[in-house]
């Protein structure tokens, strides 16, 4: 992978990587979705900063808003989705503010998304290196069709695909392959942040870890922040440097990796950590989290976890706080203070 | 025991499909064939009168009979076909180059205008087609560019609602999503991802248009609204030999004034038909029937 490595820094756009503080500073973004049946509050309040070159985990059961969060960095929410509010600042300017055309600047060249299922997230219809020279035309139109498919061929072989299959077509590479082409148009242009979401969900365990560790060592290789959306605890509790619990559409609890591991604050994550299986305590039952998440359309007054808390009180129907328990530990959750 | 009964009937109609497919084919191409070479294959001038005798039945010099101007039924046809044919393709033209982009526009766009787009042409396609047209034909006068014009409009609300139908269901595609979340423009997406899967439907459309539009332009010539008098077409020959129909009081009886250009609309239609569906069975095999 070192050689792979180098030969993929030539192929940058030869930035220089110094460390600046807060790439990324996501403040009280909200999305919601307008239904008919109501408003669906699918990230309410959510604020968070990365660093460069950082790895961010977002954890959370299904429709928990993860992916909306996703969508919502890149302005993909589809209607009848809304961001309502909040700022995305990347490099001191705010997303929020762009234009749609100034917004497809920065998809794929500053921030790029790899998705969940990598068997439909190609265009069947197209050949793998048009795929690459498409995306690097749209973002490059002075770069000659030649010079695009070149670049396509040393990004395949960074990859670990044989530059020979530029001319197949998706359906005939396996899942873990395809998803390695994803990650690679994703990377092809050097982005500051590469968000993705579920990357390894559809994917088998082996190739789940492999495709990982791709993704690991490309952000060595770039200095590029990563964001990792899972409802996979384990993953995140192995890979990121920061972990983001979101529960019901609302950041529950954001720590340090190892902060997190050891004194996991929120009530939900406790229960997500306990519901990982352990090898050291083979006859040890997981524990599952009673009950289900609530109706996003019909949420309770106060903690949106009330209904499931082993330590619930009367305080929690009136209010939920956002403490800082030290280290930039920040728990929504009364029983910290508030 | 079940599975040997099972097996032939599954081949024989898998054999009828393909063989009715080919059978419209043969079809399309003889028309075509005629559309092409009638001035060679035509014995006759089509408009030229008293050629032979007024009424002659069909024989070896006239094999489909004259009409009462004495001009031969047989080079009427052929030249018939020229402009039904010409109308059928060119109305067909026409929708099809407004119908489609229309589609793709307003499936892609979404919101306010695809909503309006969709009630103006639900409206147009819930008006009876050849109500319409004639409504259309008679406003705009006769001719085959007006024909043309009047056949088309009705048929536009139908790319319209397929396309956009289409495009709806090709747009949830992960691809898509994922192509925006690259950067790639509405353009790009529109015509490398969206286009390329609607034109198997459009193929299919196209060749169930022709037939439609080809009963269309013969209805309005029988009405009086197609074509000016002398030109050959078939609709405007049913409609010139409809009083000497057999067992009608007061004419003579001369059924082959109706019965060729009758049998041609007939015929050209089931070609067009039959090769639309079996091209439907072929590029769309998930939409077969029992399946």
């Amino acid at each position: 992978m070192e050689k792979a490595s180098t030969r993929f820094l030539i192929l940058g756009k030869g930035k220089v990587n110094n460390i600046a503080e807060d790439m990324l500073d996501v403040e009280d973004l909200r999305t919601y979705y307008y239904t008919r049946s109501g408003i669906v509050k699918a990230v309410d309040d959510v604020s968070f900063t990365m660093d460069k070159g950082e790895t961010l985990g977002i954890v959370g059961e299904s429709g928990c808003g993860k992916s909306t969060l996703g969508f919502s960095i890149l302005k993909l929410i589809p209607p009848p989705g809304r961001i309502v509010g909040g700022r995305i600042v990347l490099d001191n300017s705010d997303l929020i503010a762009k234009s749609e055309k100034e917004m497809r600047e920065i998809r794929g060249r500053r921030i790029s998304m790899i998705f969940q299922d990598p068997m439909t997230s190609l265009n069947p219809l197209m050949k793998i290196g048009t795929h690459f020279v498409e995306l690097l035309l749209t973002h490059d139109p002075l770069l000659s069709e030649e010079d695009a498919l070149g670049r396509a061929k040393s990004i395949l072989s960074v990859l670990g695909i044989s530059p020979e299959r530029i001319d197949d077509y998706p359906h005939q590479f396996s899942g873990g392959m395809r998803q390695r082409i994803m990650i690679g148009l994703a990377i092809a242009l050097n982005p500051d942040l590469v968000i993705a979401d579920e990357p390894t969900t559809a994917l088998d365990v082996i190739v789940q870890a492999k495709i990982l560790d791709l993704l690991k060592s490309l952000r060595d290789a770039y200095g590029m922040a990563l964001i990792l959306i899972t409802h996979d605890l384990s993953i995140v509790l192995e890979r990121c440097d920061k972990i983001i619990v979101m529960y019901a559409g609302q950041l529950m609890e954001q720590a340090e990796r190892l902060d997190l591991q050891e004194r996991p604050s929120h009530p939900y994550a406790q229960g997500l950590l306990r519901s990982i299986p352990n090898i050291e305590l083979a006859d040890q039952r997981l524990e599952a989290i009673p009950g289900d998440p609530p109706d996003l359309l019909n949420l309770p007054r106060g903690c949106r976890f009330q209904q499931r808390c082993p330590y619930a009180m009367e305080y929690c129907h009136k209010e939920t706080p956002l403490i800082d328990v030290g280290h930039n530990h920040l728990v929504r959750c009364f029983l910290y203070g508030g | 025991m079940a599975r040997l009964v099972r097996l032939p009937r599954r081949f024989l109609k898998k054999g009828g499909e393909w063989y009715l497919t080919y059978a419209g084919l043969a079809i399309i191409t003889l028309i075509f064939a005629i559309f092409l070479l009638a001035p060679i294959i035509a014995p006759y001038d089509p408009i030229k009168t008293d050629v032979g005798e007024r009424f002659t039945a069909p024989n070896f010099q006239f094999p489909m009979g004259t009409d009462l101007h004495g001009r031969d039924v047989y080079s009427r046809i052929i030249y018939g076909a020229r402009t039904v044919m010409l109308v059928a393709l060119a109305s067909t033209i026409i929708s099809l180059i407004a119908g489609v982009p229309i589609g793709l526009a307003s499936g892609y766009a979404g919101g306010k205008a695809d909503r309006v787009l969709s009630l103006v042409m639900d409206s147009i396609y819930s008006f009876p087609g050849l109500i319409l047209a004639i409504a259309l034909a008679a406003m705009l006068g006769p001719g085959v560019v007006n024909m043309s014009i009047s056949i088309a409009v009705v048929y536009i609300p139908t790319y319209f609602r397929m396309i956009r139908g289409q495009v709806l269901s090709v747009k949830e595609n992960l691809y898509i999503e994922a192509a925006r979340a690259v950067g790639a423009k509405a353009r790009t997406i529109v015509f490398n991802y969206i286009f390329p899967n609607v034109i198997p439907s459009i193929l299919v459309l196209m060749s169930l248009n022709i037939a439609d539009a080809i009963l269309t332009e013969a209805g309005l010539s029988f009405l009086g609204l197609g074509i000016s008098a002398p030109t050959a077409d078939w609709g405007f020959d049913l409609q010139s030999g409809r009083p000497y129909f057999p067992g009608l009081p007061g004419r003579g009886s001369y059924w082959w004034l109706i019965t060729f250009p009758g049998l041609m609309i007939i015929v050209t239609v089931l070609g067009f038909s039959l090769f639309g569906e079996g091209l439907n069975e072929i590029l769309n095999p998930r939409q077969r029937e029992g399946e």
